[in-house]
């Protein structure tokens, strides 16, 4: 296991190291002067090249890098242009809204998702199945904010139980907290929660089919302790896994909803960043959430281990 | 004693290919989600004959009107017809109505030239990546690099370094997807050959490309052609979003995405322009989608109703 | 068995329709048979004759699109078919009990193998953890498994395919049922293990008085096991009655054509080839290593220092359980792998270490037929266009090749019309047929056959047998032929190489190697062949003696 272990955390570390690399070509590799895009319109020549010497753009691209990977490790993330502050801050000043999103989306996720799929398999072909089949397809096919719209205009604008937009801090108190973060955790989590319902429902179908199945029936068991006993247990690899996967999916829905509920996040930030073409925070916060992606995966690769005595060895 | 038969198994006329449309044919859910973006098609392509007006044309005299809201307009030869605009008017006065059917056209182009794209490249890196050992492990890494940075926020990078247009947007969504084809493909290429078949193949002699060309490269159509249509979906929403989030294609060109990104400011007073682009692309996405899962029932019955 | 005890197991006029589609209505029609206490009663039949569908049937484990429409199932008197969903599962696991074919996935990977034994005894009776507990070591104990106590806490995937069938059995035996079903339980495994189960199984129904209804397509188990022999065709019975009499003096000219189509294990006698040197390897060695950093790096010697010569006209067996690595020398000789050691010298050219590039021109030279008939052939190619694809390479005009693929059609007895069809449209006898076809269109001087007949049904085998032998003679191949089947072997190998761990034990001529096994290997792989005597004593068929 300990092995397992070593090898899990010594693949991520490649990864990352091209992840970073991707990210800082991606800003040099951008047809045209970017210190020119940077510096406006109406930039004077000595202002494109203060933007340019500021940027470290007139140095080597390897020293650019060595420099810029350098600043990392000691946890400097640069200075926003935009913002006129160190990225940094910046980023910690938005962790809470997208940590709480984030945490309540999955809940709601993982509590609704799979025991849908779970029964979609067990009584697969059934009008329950066709059901959950269904609206897990029409989950993928609409938008994220098109989702949200319709929520604020059902259950804020008709009903008027959740406020339209917005954000409060849990300093600002749980109850406060809790009630603004319903709809938007709702919204996000119609992808994810159509995304894992199916994958549950495929990976009980496929264990349901195995001969240690028939075994189980062969013995006498009673179907329900086959599909906790026997079933479940199989498909929680695959399960897990798209749970990690679906990080990806979260991580653009945040950037959207948070957008549409008007929440001050990492995903705000980053439109934001984005809009007024702020190269180095959008280069932080991709690296950002690409090591949060890659990490909690990482971790998900662990936890093969409590399910899958094989893995364990 | 009997010996083993050698007249023949009742003659099936057709190779494999034929019967599998035929079944295709008798998925009702399959039939309706092409018949669905049939349709589609054929509004996107003959707009101009559909009752549209210049999707582009600003009136800042009837901005904000409500669908069904009727109006003379003159045109250039002077002379003036009643003009109903079926689906209001958005906040610069254009036609709401024209704009969704024109909008067919960028939004249907976007999702066929995206999935043709990243198939295409897809593809031939995970050829490369199947059968030249020494490029398996640079073109795996590059795409676990690509893979680890979040699809949108990939996306997002890409238009925002670009200057916003549609082939920006195209390669835009093009990128994220690479990787899944580049994964399948290698992984088809690797399970194929071992496949006895290919091994007497190569013990006949074939050479690498005819051996990649007729034995490995048919096995991967039909997976490809289902992942095609995700891809296609994806893309779709992907457009959407980057347009909802102000760097998808310019406004002067009508995009399902463009057009609801234009009413996002006032969505609560006049939810029309968000809600009819919106009913076309759930229908398109959903219909795609729909396809792409009676496809695959169909190409490979192993995964049929999962 | 004495007619007046009541039997466990009455099956009377069973009929089981098929879907519509298929090539028959009923998987089985007018079925009866019984199984007496402490009776073994073999169904045996090939492929698509029910056998398999009647046991499930016993055990209400049928796929729901199979209906029973007819006939009754009694265990101890009561009828299964009519019975309630929770009356057949209280009596499954106790009253009746089942192991299958794949030791390897009939076990749940993730639960112990004490907690799937102890599984049955949660289901059907009252004990304590600790009483359970107890009984299962015991029962592992019974089954001459090692360390009880810590093969209790094991998964699955730490145990060998032997070890986990005796688990099955445990599991199935440990509620003494009347009644154990068993579905080829043997074939998966090696000879060696196989015959260790059968012995298992015979030594605890023996002890307990279980009948046992097992169902095999091979005569060799019959022979060493059955009490009473009931033989299947087509969904119905040919023929029962007691073994000895089955096996012995056949009524119904299927149960003859089928036991005359056993191989014997007495060596056919072949004339002794005297054709030049084909093919020869030596020090022939492949080595894969696994593992890498903070792994352990293993390196398994799939096989070392092999040396062995063809001669034209002659037919090498090589015979070996699995892991031996008997099918890596194959894959080697045909270059479909490169060894890490050693030469293969086909005429003076080692083609051991050739690059691909070099190594085209001469591929002709040796051919192979793969084992799995449903594989080997391009599922979207014409069967034509996969015999051509090889000349064709080679330069042959394609209309050339075909005028050539028509004559070999005829040749490996198909007719040559059918070389506009696909592979789905043929059996798997026929398919073997036409992969025979493709490798002599290159007109090889060297034929690997790598458990080629190992996948056929044995009236199928004996027929591409005689095949292999009638093409060896008329193109004067040498051919290397890989199989785990001893019998088969006998029949067509004039000499022997036997394989264990990679390297190779002991060779020499086919019938010096049955009469005087040098290594224990040998002898205890001939020992354990099923049914050993079986077949001796029988007249070795036309087809099988060489003319």
């Amino acid at each position: 296991m300990l092995g397992y272990v070593l090898r899990r955390l010594l693949a991520a570390i490649p990864v990352l190291a091209i992840v970073a690399v991707l990210v800082f070509l991606m800003l040099r590799l951008t047809p045209g002067d970017p210190a020119a895009v940077i510096a406006g319109d109406n930039a004077s020549s000595e202002q494109i090249a203060q933007v340019r010497h500021q940027l470290g753009l007139d140095q080597p691209l390897p020293a650019q890098f060595a420099i810029w990977i350098g600043n990392l490790a000691r946890g400097d993330l640069g200075e926003s242009f935009f913002f006129k502050k160190s990225i940094g801050e910046l980023i910690l000043g938005r962790i809470e809204p997208t940590l709480s999103l984030a945490a309540a989306t999955m809940l709601i996720a993982i509590c609704v998702a799979i025991p849908l799929g779970v029964v979609a398999a067990y009584r697969h072909g059934s009008w329950l199945d066709r059901i959950v089949m269904g609206v897990s397809v029409l989950g993928f096919s609409v938008p994220v904010f098109v989702i949200g719209y319709l929520m604020i205009y059902v259950f804020s604008i008709t009903l008027g139980w959740f406020p339209v937009q917005g954000y409060q801090p849990l300093s600002g108190g749980f109850g406060g907290y809790l009630h603004r973060l319903v709809l938007p955790s709702l919204t996000l989590s119609v992808v994810y929660i159509a995304l894992i319902a199916r994958m549950t429902r495929a990976s009980v179908l496929e264990v349901l089919t195995e001969d240690y199945i028939r075994t189980a029936r062969a013995k006498g068991q009673v179907e329900r302790k086959i599909l906790f006993r026997h079933a479940l247990k199989n498909a929680a690899v695959p399960i897990v896994t798209i749970v990690g996967i679906g990080i990806a999916l979260l991580i653009g829905g945040v950037v959207v909803t948070e957008s549409v509920f008007a929440i001050p996040g990492l995903g705000r930030l980053t439109v934001d960043a984005v809009l007024a073409r702020d190269y180095p925070t959008i280069q932080a916060l991709i690296l950002l959430f690409s090591g949060v992606y890659v990490l909690i995966n990482l971790l998900i690769d662990l936890t093969y281990g409590l399910f899958d005595p094989r893995i364990r060895q | 004693m009997s010996a083993e038969p050698t007249v023949l198994a009742p003659a099936l006329p057709s190779p494999p290919a034929i019967s599998l449309a035929w079944r295709l044919l008798r998925n009702p859910v399959a039939v309706a989600s092409a018949g669905v973006l049939l349709v589609m098609t054929l509004i996107g392509l003959f707009a101009p004959f559909l009752g549209t007006i210049d999707p582009t044309a600003i009136n800042p005299a009837i901005r904000n009107r409500p669908p069904g809201f009727e109006r003379t307009i003159r045109a250039e030869d002077g002379s003036a017809t009643a003009f109903r605009y079926r689906m209001g008017t958005d906040s610069l006065g254009r036609d709401v109505y024209s704009r969704v059917l024109y909008g067919a056209r960028v939004s249907l182009a976007i999702a066929v030239s995206v999935a043709a794209l990243a198939l295409a490249v897809g593809l031939l890196l995970g050829l490369l990546a199947g059968y030249i050992r020494p490029l398996d492990g640079p073109i795996m890494r590059l795409m676990d690099g690509l893979m680890a940075i979040p699809g949108i926020l990939l996306a997002i990078a890409v238009v925002s370094l670009f200057r916003a247009g549609l082939p920006a947007v195209i390669a835009a969504i093009v990128v994220p997807e690479i990787p899944r084809v580049v994964r399948l493909v290698r992984s088809i290429v690797l399970s194929v050959r071992e496949e006895p078949y290919v091994e007497a193949a190569i013990m006949a002699g074939t050479r690498l490309p005819l051996l990649m060309a007729r034995h490995i490269l048919p096995n991967t159509v039909a997976p490809l052609i289902v992942q095609g249509t995700f891809i296609a979906a994806s893309a779709i929403l992907v457009e959407a979003v980057l347009s909802f989030l102000g760097i998808g294609i310019p406004p002067e060109i009508p995009s399902w995405g463009n057009i609801m990104a234009e009413g996002r400011s006032l969505f609560r007073v006049y939810p029309h322009t968000i809600l009819y682009p919106g009913i076309f692309l759930g229908l398109t996405v959903l219909a795609v989608n729909m396809l792409g899962d009676g496809l695959r029932d169909t190409l490979d019955p192993k995964m049929a109703g999962r | 068995m004495s007619a007046t005890t009541s039997p466990v197991l009455e099956v009377e006029n069973l009929a089981i329709a098929l879907p519509g589609g298929g090539d028959r209505l009923r998987a089985v029609d007018g079925v009866s048979f019984t199984v007496a206490p402490g009776e073994i009663v073999c169904v045996v039949g090939e492929s698509g004759s029910g056998k398999s569908v009647t046991a499930f049937s016993v055990m209400g484990l049928l796929a729901r699109v199979l209906k029973p429409v007819a006939g009754a199932i009694r265990l101890l008197g009561e009828d299964v078919l009519s019975a309630s969903p929770q009356r057949l599962r209280a009596l499954r696991g106790d009253r009746m009990a089942m192991i299958f074919q794949e030791p390897m996935t009939a076990l749940n990977p993730v639960l112990t193998v004490g907690d799937q034994i102890e599984e049955v005894l949660r289901i059907h009776t009252e004990f304590g953890a600790k009483e359970r507990r107890a009984k299962v070591l015991a029962m592992l104990e019974a089954m001459h498994l090692p360390d009880p106590e810590r093969m209790h806490a094991s998964y699955p995937h730490q145990l060998s395919g032997g070890q986990r069938q005796r688990v099955m059995i445990a599991a199935a035996l440990i509620l003494d049922p009347a009644l154990l079903i068993a579905d080829e339980p043997t074939t998966a495994l090696d000879v060696t293990t196989q015959a260790q189960i059968l012995k298992l199984i015979r030594e605890m129904q023996a002890r307990r008085g279980t009948g046992v209804l097992f169902i095999t397509h091979d005569f060799g188990v019959v022979a060493e096991i059955a009490d009473r022999v009931v033989v299947m065709q087509r969904g119905r019975i040919v023929e029962q009655g007691p073994a000895a009499q089955v096996l012995g003096n056949p009524q119904h000219s299927y149960t003859k054509m089928l036991i005359a189509a056993v191989p014997t294990m007495t060596p056919a006698t072949r004339p002794a080839p005297k054709g030049a040197l084909a093919l020869e390897t030596a020090g022939l060695g492949k080595s894969y290593r696994s593992g890498g950093l903070f792994a352990r790096t293993r390196t398994v010697q799939a096989a070392a220092d092999v040396a062995l010569r063809i001669r034209r006209g002659e037919t090498v067996g090589i015979v070996g359980e699995s892991g031996s690595g008997k099918s890596t020398v194959a894959r080697c000789i045909a270059r479909l792998i490169a060894p890490s050691e050693g030469q293969i010298m086909v005429g003076d050219q080692d083609i051991a270490r050739l690059p691909e590039r070099r190594l085209r021109p001469l591929r002709r030279t040796i051919q192979v037929v793969f084992q799995d008939p449903f594989r080997s052939l391009n599922p979207r190619r014409t069967v034509g266009a996969s015999i051509v694809e090889g000349p064709v390479n080679f330069g042959t005009s394609p209309a050339a090749a075909t005028a050539r693929a028509r004559e070999l059609m005829s040749l490996v007895g198909l007719d040559p019309a059918a070389l506009a069809r696909y592979p789905h449209q043929f059996s798997g006898g026929q398919r073997q047929r036409i992969a025979l076809a493709r490798a002599l269109a290159m007109e090889p001087e060297i034929l690997i056959a790598d458990e080629a007949v190992s996948a056929l049904d044995v009236s199928v085998q004996r027929q591409v047998l005689a095949l292999l032998d009638d093409v060896q003679r008329r193109f004067d191949l040498a051919i290397l032929f890989i199989t785990h089947d001893l019998r088969v072997a006998a029949q067509i190998c004039d000499r022997l190489i036997v394989m264990q761990r990679g390297r190779i034990v002991e060779e020499g001529p086919t019938a010096e190697v049955f009469a005087r096994p040098k290594a224990a290997y040998t002898r205890a792989l001939i020992e354990a062949a099923p049914g050993r005597e079986f077949g001796r004593g029988v007249e070795p068929t036309a087809e099988a003696v060489p003319a």
